[in-house]
């Protein structure tokens, strides 16, 4: 009956035909003819050739530092994150809007600058690498530099996450449980880390998505060796620069898909922690 | 209980020890120490190494103001457009029921999830020289790709979502009685829309724009990939300060990354501002839409 109800109302308003043609051709034209680029690209290509441009010991080693890199940033912003999201929901501190303000920087800060600055700050001779380097710990032209960019670029996705949701939690569950005799840490355990746990696997996931496909703050960290400290975005890029165009598109589209999973995974996700919350 | 006040009387039932807490904010600042604040400080520093002659210097050279030039005017093209598209796609999501509604949601985010990378290589495969459409615009003297048009396609694409989803939950939250009401008492369509609609959201217009323009002028992945890297004459300027620092030009890459640093800041100021204003604060609203909006 809602439904009805809210169909006819919505009749008196105008635009309707206007607005949603305008919304599907821009979308059409900026978003679905260059996607599908990419796939009928695909189509021209010979599986030997998709083979082995997908599967060659340098793209493999590609893979696997991109997703190994990945997923160590995000499970640092997991950690770290909640940590940061947990301080400024909870405590009081000074400087607590400054930082509440600053979490959504690698939002905003173009990637090149991340990328030079981040070199500056971890080479040999930065500011934080010149205490490293003595200890033997390579960041810059290192695959743990890579993971340092990424680390970077994900940050605000688990804080964002996990704030509201820790806002939202009401704190009469831990009441009831500390009147009950619980501990401290037992209520945590057991009331606010599963309320928490659905927020945390979507942070999780959207800072491991936008580290995968990050370009240009590992770019400058990275020194770019094949084999060693090259990521996929990163290899994809030297093959359009060699135009090979044939071998960029076939890594791209397994990316692509990998990015659709996980697209699609977090909509799951997402819908899993609203009815959770909902409940 | 979702409605409680802030100010809580205090709960010694959920307070953490006092070791605890002092430890989880110093573990949280130095962390965030390590990955924003000393960045951001080396931005400025590394700018100035060389004195604050040298920094006006690198900035107004030249090929400095060529590339802060075209990161203008890609945005000036590129935010309006995706702004009006965010209007027109919150509009019909927001306002009507149809099917395919929630594909269309999904699909409107489709640029979230590709790299920068291959979002200008769609680009470069549709309209590079060898593509049956580059290839027919190069015949009638149009360059696309290694070109200033390539750039403003490249950034659209990459901000396309921006507004629309900023708008489409700030248009739910507003409701649609005040424009039932304009249109009920003899308002034509854009009158409603000039008068009620664009007054009802314009935080929420402000805030999407915000977003989008900060992501226009930073973009470096996407419109790498299709500039092809003629210096002075394609260069945004995320590009410029990568061109500087490969030729060991470190004080002015920096220089120009301070333009770009304190663009961001700016942006994340507005931002914070914006995000208490975007929806009109109405008594009656159910709390689940305010929710979406936040």
């Amino acid at each position: 009956m809602a439904v009805k109800a809210n169909t006819k109302r919505n009749n008196v308003l105008p635009g309707f035909n206007l607005s949603l043609g305008f919304t599907l051709a821009y979308l059409g034209i900026v978003v679905l003819i260059p996607i599908s680029t990419i796939f009928f690209k695909t189509f021209t290509l010979t599986w030997p050739q998709f083979w082995a441009a997908v599967a060659s010991p340098r793209t493999i080693a590609a893979y696997r530092l991109s997703f190994g890199a990945s997923i160590a940033g995000a499970l640092v912003n997991s950690v770290f994150g909640f940590i940061v999201a947990w301080s400024l929901v909870r405590y009081e501190f000074p400087g607590k809007s400054l930082i509440d303000v600053m979490v959504d920087l690698p939002f905003a800060l173009p990637t090149s600058v991340a990328g030079i600055t981040l070199t500056a700050i971890y080479a040999s001779n930065g500011w934080i690498g010149r205490y490293l380097a003595p200890l033997g710990i390579k960041v810059a032209y290192a695959p743990l530099g890579v993971a340092v960019a990424l680390t970077f670029v994900g940050l605000p996705f688990v804080v964002r996450t996990i704030q509201p949701v820790l806002e939202d939690l009401d704190q009469e569950y831990e009441e009831a449980a500390a009147t009950l005799g619980a501990s401290r840490l037992q209520t945590f355990v057991l009331v606010i880390a599963p309320a928490l746990i659905p927020a945390l696997l979507t942070g999780f996931a959207l800072a491991f998505a936008r580290a995968l496909g990050e370009y240009g703050s590992v770019v400058f960290i990275s020194g770019n060796m094949p084999m060693h400290t090259e990521v996929v975005p990163l290899l994809i890029m030297s093959k359009l620069e060699q135009f090979d165009y044939a071998g960029a598109t076939a890594i791209a589209v397994v990316m692509l898909t990998v990015s659709f999973v996980i697209l699609f995974g977090i909509n799951v996700l997402q819908r899993w922690s609203s009815r959770r919350l909902a409940a | 209980m979702a409605g409680q006040p802030q100010r809580e009387p205090k709960r010694p039932g959920t307070a953490d020890p006092p070791m605890v807490r002092v430890a989880l904010i110093t573990i949280a600042l130095v962390f965030l120490a390590l990955f924003l604040f000393i960045p951001v400080i080396a931005v400025f520093a590394e700018a100035l190494q060389k004195g604050i002659g040298a920094y006006f210097a690198a900035i107004a050279d030249p090929e400095a103001r060529a590339a802060i030039r075209l990161t203008l005017m890609t945005a000036a093209i590129a935010v309006p457009l995706n702004v009006t598209f965010g209007i027109a796609a919150s509009w019909a999501i927001a306002r009507f029921d149809f099917p395919g509604k929630q594909t269309l949601l999904t699909l409107i985010d489709i640029p979230f999830s590709v790299s920068p990378v291959i979002s200008g290589m769609l680009f470069v495969l549709l309209l590079g020289v060898r593509a049956p459409l580059g290839g027919f615009l190069a015949d009638h003297g149009i360059r696309v790709i290694f070109a200033e048009p390539g750039i403003v396609l490249a950034t659209i694409f990459v901000t396309f979502p921006l507004a629309a989803r900023e708008l489409i939950p700030i248009m739910q939250a507003v409701g649609s009685e005040e424009e039932e009401a304009a249109i009920v008492l003899g308002a034509g369509g854009w009158q409603m829309f000039f008068r009620v609609t664009i007054p009802n959201v314009k935080w929420g217009l402000l805030y999407g724009l915000v977003l989008c323009n900060a992501r226009a002028m930073g973009e470096f992945g996407a419109v790498s990939v299709v500039s092809g890297h003629i210096r002075g004459h394609t260069n945004t300027m995320p590009l410029y300060v990568e061109i500087l620092y490969n030729d060991y030009q470190f004080a002015a890459a920096f220089a120009v990354s301070s333009l770009l640093t304190l663009l961001a800041i700016a942006t994340l100021i507005a931002k914070h501002f914006l995000e208490r204003r975007v929806v009109p604060a109405k008594p009656e609203q159910d709390n689940l839409a305010v929710k979406v909006a936040a």
